[in-house]
């Protein structure tokens, strides 16, 4: 099926529920505000940017992840446990989901589309060094690689290490630099010149 | 409406083994990466109005009961035509899924379907996503009570410890599962445990929640993949006890 005929037969379905009362578009533009503007990469951004500065936050997120989310009340859904998993010299962090496209929508937002596609989904538990490579990111041979395949309803997110020369930033700063690529792990962040 | 190939073929059966179940498969190539990961940093949420249309639709299916919960809905995605999977991209695929689910239940018919889209100009020789079931699962009014949440109590203690070494078994038959193959039959070793969750293979089939335990089970990217394999790779993934046996030693 096409862009073009999926689109015809998403719009199909639509009038049809709405013309027997199953469906609201209000409902539709609801949706597209709240993933739009609300719900998104900024959200995951704010908890890293919270744990590099505050040590008793970032020990809390590690241990129980759900738990250290709670206060913040997210919208957006599929967030039902939380594993915050954190890279390391020695250890780097990347999440997938083989089977559907299982993903934090709370925290990161919607997914990116190559997270849903078959290349990601097939190739990044079987040799995501050379995947990683498809986004830039070399790592070095002795640093272990812990793919994380989100197979129920757990929900992972990965905590980046801190560039050096951020120290300084405060987390307003630093939320605009930590990209949603590094908390999924195909990113590893570094300063990037102007 | 029954001779072009915009008609709808029925579902066979349950898909344990579907097209779906991608880990390690290889031939796919690149990862094609989006304005999202290169250029535009900050770049998030809908690009297209379908998307979310079928978003939209996917959530009032738990609210109008064509869908009984996640599982029920996750199944009907792995039941679509293993050519659309691959090609109609994530809310192609979703779309798909909704389209079996509201005509299993009774709450749109095919034939509504077939007429509206070629109305709007759906081209004939489109294959589409969506396979219902004539003899679909049925759901008890209770099952179909949506809760979100997916962990339970339950009085059973975990058959499994951390460390323990275990190995992960097809149930067989057919039917929706969250255990992908390339996982099966490969010694691993548990690193969580995650307490009881609704069971998947049952629940998305109206045969209940059958709340398992869950666990974290780490594998070697050698013992999974051969001595060739990239060097220094752990994989970790969630699996429920049933899948589970103790690893044969030696």
């Amino acid at each position: 099926m096409s862009e073009k005929s999926a689109a015809i037969r998403a719009e199909a379905l639509e009038s049809l529920l709405v013309e027997k009362g199953l469906l609201d578009t209000a409902r539709i533009d609801d949706v597209l505000t709240l993933y739009n503007e609300r719900v998104g990469p900024m959200n995951g951004a704010m908890l890293v940017a919270k744990a590099w500065r505050d040590a008793h936050f970032k020990q809390q997120l590690l241990a129980d992840g759900t738990a250290a989310i709670a206060q913040f009340s997210f919208e957006g859904g599929q967030v039902d446990k939380l594993v915050v998993v954190e890279n390391t010299a020695e250890v780097h962090n990347v999440v997938v989901c083989t089977l559907c496209s299982c993903y934090p929508w709370a925290i990161l937002g919607l997914p990116p589309k190559w997270y849903k596609d078959p290349a990601y989904r097939s190739r990044v538990v079987r040799e995501p060094r050379a995947v990683l490579t498809d986004f830039g990111t070399h790592l070095p041979a002795e640093q272990e690689v812990r793919v994380w395949d989100s197979s129920a309803e757990v929900r992972y997110m990965v905590l980046p290490v801190q560039p050096k020369g951020w120290e300084t930033l405060s987390e307003g700063e630093l939320v605009n630099k930590i990209t949603r690529d590094s908390m999924i792990g195909v990113e590893v962040l570094a300063e990037v010149a102007e | 409406m029954v001779a072009h190939r915009a008609s709808v073929a029925e579902s066979v059966g349950g898909h344990l083994d579907g097209i779906h179940d991608l880990g390690g498969k290889q031939g796919f190539g690149h990862v094609e990466l989006d304005a999202s990961s290169k250029e535009g940093r900050h770049i998030h949420g809908f690009n297209q109005r379908w998307h979310a249309a079928v978003f939209t639709i996917i959530n009032s299916l738990f609210v109008n009961g064509a869908a009984a919960n996640t599982d029920h809905f996750r199944h009907s995605v792995e039941r679509i035509d293993p050519i659309n999977y691959l090609s109609d991209g994530y809310y192609g695929r979703w779309l798909g899924g909704a389209e079996t689910m509201l005509v299993e239940a009774g709450l749109l018919t095919q034939d509504e379907v077939n007429s509206r889209v070629l109305n709007r100009g759906y081209e004939l020789h489109e294959t589409v996503a969506a396979r219902p079931s004539a003899a679909p699962d049925l759901f008890s009014a209770e099952e179909r009570n949506f809760q979100p949440t997916a962990q339970r109590l339950v009085a059973i203690e975990p058959r499994f410890g951390l460390g323990d070494k275990v190995t992960a078994r097809s149930l067989g038959g057919a039917g929706h599962t969250r255990l992908p193959n390339y996982v099966r039959d490969v010694p691993g070793q548990v690193v969580a445990l995650h307490g009881a969750w609704v069971f998947p293979d049952a629940n998305a089939h109206g045969k209940g929640e059958d709340p398992k335990h869950l666990y974290t089970v780490r594998y070697q990217g050698a013992d999974l993949w051969g001595p060739n394999a990239e060097s220094s790779v752990v994989l970790n993934i969630d699996l429920f006890e049933p899948y589970l046996s103790e690893a044969s030693l030696g």
